[in-house]
């Protein structure tokens, strides 16, 4: 199911959170929305979990206009910041949530509720731990018991705020490749917000970034990192070296201060290495 | 600067023990101990001594006297009306303020402190000004032949009103610290208004909620001030136990105003050993427990 925003507009007093939006992420993409913060991404995720409202603009799941839907019908996971698990149910109860509240005709019985939630604990590999309590729990594996409790209503659309945001960098960048594995396996549409740029260009199908609650591009990692529409994009995606130079002869003949040979301690017939993996001219 | 640099030369301890001369420490604990004894002590063990100064038989000779179990059924039927109605309107005053953002919130807290802040005496004023013989809905009350003042309903007005904020004071904090990101979190999930409440909201105040109902019990029982004003002191009918302690010592029944005392005392010491067991209960519910950031999930994924 893919996810369509258009010219959606959000003010939080005369601050402009979002500012006249569009973005369309494919059935079965997985979309990263990466910026400062204050940039409006975390409130454009809300927006299109139904969590918070646009002034202007509408959101559609599915081709279908759902932005008068609330949250609770929208059928989206929403994996939270903060994990946001219910801090006096075991992590069993916090899975089980979403099926044990459904409408009584619609709800799974007690035996498919367990079997349902221990494939997803098995899922998250966790299923060891489904007797526990939220704070007995690390932060990565509150992060997993987040994505199955999502998991478990069989969400059409996956929605993550800063999923690897309160992780130490280990368990960042381990939790990243199972969650790229997970959605190559299960091909769930899905969105994730994140400042932090090497995230959004390993783990994303496609990085939106915004900047002061516009989207300034949006593209493939690829394409973003080779062609920076704007100053900000090139600026944001990394710090450049710039070397000046002179065009002599059909060959750049780049100078180098004196005071740099001095310090690198170059002779001649020495090798300079340049480390970043792209040289771009302008 | 010399004297620094001769301390670091010397290899001293760092920082003294933090601790003062044994004469301070005796000094201040001795003093603490006088002051709790003097003045908490020492009143509550002569509130029994003089209970059962003339033996157990006059003491339960004064506790079961007609007149003093009509005070204790009263104050028992006040708190039945009192507790109820502070459980309801605390939880939902505090789910309002402490979980929503809107006009005249402020002014709601402001007004729910209200019957801290007003002298008791005068919150029974109010009741009798509004309905008593020469009140606002006086001749009204007269006409349909209902009596508010120096009658029971009177007395539960007023007990309601001097117990009204403990509940909601109590979770306002706790319902504002735990945020929405939970409540959020069930509604994305699909949970109703009520399933999130009950489910999730609830749940995560539900020590506060019970402290509170603890708190404004034994305000309801024990309050004398604003019940004094509007019941009128009529034996067996309108006397609760504060005012029934009353009555008996300005009799200069001595020994039966303090058995009757004690009970008092009893509820009070009851109310106190509920609320440590409540309060360590919640310890215990609420600990965090040592969240140690292991990586062992990932050797077995890698596995």
């Amino acid at each position: 199911m893919g996810i369509e925003v258009r010219g959606v507009t959000k003010r939080f007093g005369s601050f402009v959170a979002l500012d006249d939006v569009s973005l369309q992420v494919a059935s079965g993409e997985l979309v990263a929305l990466l910026g400062p913060s204050g940039s409006g991404k975390t409130t454009l995720l809300r927006i299109i979990a139904g969590l918070d409202h646009g002034d202007a603009g509408s959101v559609l799941l599915a081709g279908e206009d759902a932005t008068a839907r609330s949250a609770r019908d929208r059928g989206v996971g929403f994996v939270f910041q903060h994990y946001a698990l219910f801090r006096h149910m075991t992590v069993f109860e916090n899975v089980a949530f979403g099926l044990r509240v459904r409408p009584r005709a619609m709800r799974p019985s007690d035996a498919d509720i367990t079997r349902r939630v221990t494939e997803l604990l098995e899922l998250v590999q966790l299923d060891y731990l489904g007797a526990r309590r939220p704070t007995e729990l690390s932060g990565g594996q509150r992060q997993r018991v987040a994505l199955a409790r999502a998991l478990a209503v069989e969400p059409k659309v996956l929605l993550l705020d800063e999923p690897f945001g309160a992780l130490d960098a280990k368990v960042r960048l381990e939790l990243r490749q199972w969650l790229r594995r997970l959605h190559d396996e299960i091909h769930l549409t899905s969105v994730f917000v994140t400042h932090d740029q090497e995230e959004a260009l390993e783990l994303a199908d496609r990085v939106a970034i915004m900047n002061h609650g516009r989207i300034e591009q949006d593209g493939s990692p690829d394409a973003v990192m080779e062609q920076p529409a704007t100053p900000f994009v090139a600026a944001f995606l990394g710090s450049v070296n710039i070397f000046h130079g002179r065009l002599e002869g059909g060959a750049i003949r780049v100078e180098l201060a004196a005071s740099e040979i001095e310090r690198m301690n170059l002779k001649a017939g020495d090798t300079l290495y340049v480390k970043p993996r792209k040289v771009a001219g302008r | 600067m010399a004297g620094n640099a001769s301390r670091l030369r010397t290899h001293r301890p760092p920082r003294r023990r933090l601790t003062e001369p044994a004469a301070v420490r005796w000094t201040l604990t001795a003093i603490a101990l006088v002051f709790v004894g003097l003045f908490l002590v020492l009143p509550l063990a002569s509130v029994f001594i003089e209970a059962f100064s003339r033996g157990l038989g006059a003491y339960r000779s004064a506790i079961t006297e007609p007149d003093a179990l009509a005070a204790l059924r009263l104050t028992f039927t006040a708190a039945a009306f009192a507790v109820p109605a502070n459980l309801v309107f605390g939880v939902c005053a505090g789910w309002a303020i402490g979980k929503f953002r809107f006009r005249g919130r402020g002014l709601l807290i402001t007004l729910i402190d209200l019957p801290f802040a007003v002298s008791p005496v005068i919150s029974g004023m109010v009741f009798v000004l509004l309905f008593g013989r020469q009140g606002v809905l006086g001749p009204w009350m007269v006409e349909h032949d209902l009596r508010v003042v120096f009658a029971v309903p009177g007395i539960i007005l007023a007990t309601i009103f001097v117990s009204f904020p403990f509940v909601a004071r109590e979770i306002i904090p706790i319902m504002e610290a735990t945020g929405t990101e939970e409540e959020e979190a069930a509604r994305v999930l699909g949970a109703g208004g009520l399933q999130t409440f009950f489910r999730v909201t609830l749940p995560n105040v539900k020590w506060g909620v019970l402290y509170g109902v603890i708190l404004a019990n034994a305000r309801a029982m024990g309050e004398f001030g604003a019940v004094s004003v509007v019941s009128g002191h009529i034996r067996g009918e309108t006397n609760t136990l504060p005012l029934h302690v009353e009555i008996l010592y300005n009799e200069y029944n001595f020994q039966a105003a303090f058995a009757v005392a004690s009970l008092l005392a009893l509820l009070a010491l009851v109310t106190l050993v509920i609320k440590t067991i409540v309060e360590r209960r919640a310890a215990i519910t609420e600990s965090p427990g040592d969240p140690v950031e292991s990586s062992e999930w990932v050797s077995k994924s890698a596995a």
